[in-house]
């Protein structure tokens, strides 16, 4: 598929602007690249235009300025069904379809694709034990299974025709927060086994610095600086302290005397 | 006379007008979903198209039913024959419910689902067939069942263009001010239309898909 899938930048960003109908600008002149087999988190409050930004990779969005290189081509020039097969996209909802059980779900691209029914059979068999599911799952329904369970085929799904790249907006924001550490601990293992090129969109810092081989904060549409986690936690940018402090100020418990004040 | 008495009697007659009410239904409905799905599928996909369309339809089902058939009367092929008629003017009324459910059941797929369809690399027909339209499906069947059970009320007034079916007791039984004959066609056309929504309901509840 690839014409030269060692040069460059798997992604790249040029001076990229997204503009809605009414002028609204929710991105500009954003200027990124994402290496090979790195996760790139895109952290940032509401309305930063991180989802935006994950949108325009595969064209559910199109930018109104600058050019996206996906492979070193240019988006204009993939076929766009071919680009999003080559591209697993989880969601924040799952977007499972109710209709079809969780081996349809799986194996919706491999259909899709034309694959024959027994490979799609063993590959939905393979990727529910990669995801942690047990093989009797295959013939339930989204709606019988939990949430965690859910964004699991989620993601299961998303990995069916083996993409090179994955796309996760807010994959684990619904969860509770104890299913998230656990999927976010097989997430870590799991990338460390296959090596996909991954773009994860999230607002929560700490699950930015657990995933990310880099972070990419966004603040109004702009991108303000992408650091490795480590560099992120001592940049001295007044934004990206001001999100390291809220998110510090978030996690401890609020001063005992203070309390005992209120008495 | 009472009127089980009244139908027992003439079980053969009551019969063959409800198999004529029955055809003059069925053939409506049924070039009603030929032409009402396609047709709101189209206008989910231009969405200018759907005012004047639905509009249309709206105003087709305020014409009264006997004007109706009485406007459509001079066609040519169509009013060689009462019941070709009768059937055309029922098709015109099924139509509404037919292209509003189908345009507002698949708007009304979650758009989630449909985004992560199309995130995937599903083509925009895959997307129609193997996602919306299913998931649609409940809402347009009850669209159907809507229409269904509109024609089998609306039927009984094609008797008066001498379509048949059902409401040529009803009209003899006004004209020869007998309550037995009248009902004789009413409760028969009462009970297809009971029959027709449980049954639609049935199958509407079945293919909800959550």
């Amino acid at each position: 598929m690839n014409n030269s899938p060692d040069a460059g930048p798997a992604i790249k960003f040029r001076d990229v602007g997204y503009r809605l109908d009414d002028g609204r600008d929710l991105l500009r002149h954003l200027n990124l690249e994402v290496q090979r087999g790195e996760t790139l988190v895109l952290l940032g409050r509401s309305g930063s235009g991180k989802t935006t930004t994950l949108k325009l990779i595969n064209r559910l969005l199109t930018q109104s300025a600058g050019a996206i290189y996906v492979d070193g081509r240019s988006l204009e020039e993939w076929d766009v069904i071919r680009l999003r097969r080559m591209i697993g996209y989880v969601i924040q909802e799952v977007g499972l379809f109710p209709h079809f059980t969780v081996a349809r779900n799986i194996g919706v691209v491999p259909q899709i694709e034309g694959w024959s029914a027994d490979r799609i059979q063993s590959r939905v068999t393979e990727l529910l034990q990669l995801v942690g599911l047990e093989p009797q799952l295959a013939s339930r329904y989204p709606r019988e299974l939990s949430g965690g369970q859910r964004q699991r085929v989620g993601v299961a799904r998303a990995l069916a025709a083996d993409p090179e790249f994955l796309l996760m907006d807010e994959p684990f924001g619904a969860l509770d927060p104890i299913t998230r550490a656990e999927l976010q601990r097989e997430f870590l293992s799991l990338q460390q086994r296959l090596g996909k090129t991954v773009v994860f969109v999230t607002h929560d810092l700490r699950e930015a610095l657990l995933l990310g081989t880099r972070i990419a904060l966004m603040e109004s549409g702009q991108l303000v600086v992408a650091l490795r986690p480590d560099e992120f936690l001592r940049s001295s940018d007044p934004m990206v302290a001001a999100y390291v402090d809220a998110f510090k100020t978030e996690v401890s418990p609020a001063p005992r005397n203070r309390d005992e004040r209120s008495e | 006379m009472n009127v089980l008495q009244f139908i027992l009697q003439n079980h053969a007659e009551v019969l063959q007008l409800t198999a004529e009410h029955l055809w003059l239904v069925g053939a409506s409905i049924a070039l009603a979903v030929l032409i009402g799905i396609p047709l709101g599928i189209v206008i989910t996909r231009w969405p200018v198209l759907s005012k004047p369309v639905l509009g249309s339809a709206n105003i087709i089902q305020t014409i009264p039913s006997l004007a109706l058939f009485g406007f459509l009367l001079p066609a040519p092929w169509i009013g060689a024959r009462a019941d070709r008629l009768a059937i055309l003017a029922l098709t015109l009324y099924a139509l509404l419910p037919l292209i509003r459910n189908t345009y507002t059941g698949i708007r009304g797929v979650d758009p989630a689902v449909v985004e992560a369809g199309r995130g995937m690399g599903m083509t925009d027909r895959q997307l129609l067939w193997q996602v919306q339209f299913p998931l649609a499906l409940s809402v347009i069947i009850a669209g159907i069942r809507v229409a269904t059970v509109l024609s089998i009320g609306v039927a009984t007034i094609a008797a008066a263009i001498g379509a048949g079916g059902l409401g040529e007791y009803i009209f003899r039984g006004l004209a020869m001010v007998n309550n037995q004959v009248i009902l004789a066609g009413a409760i028969p056309a009462a009970a297809l239309a009971i029959l027709a929504d449980a049954s639609l309901g049935w199958l509407e509840k079945r293919l909800s898909p959550a």
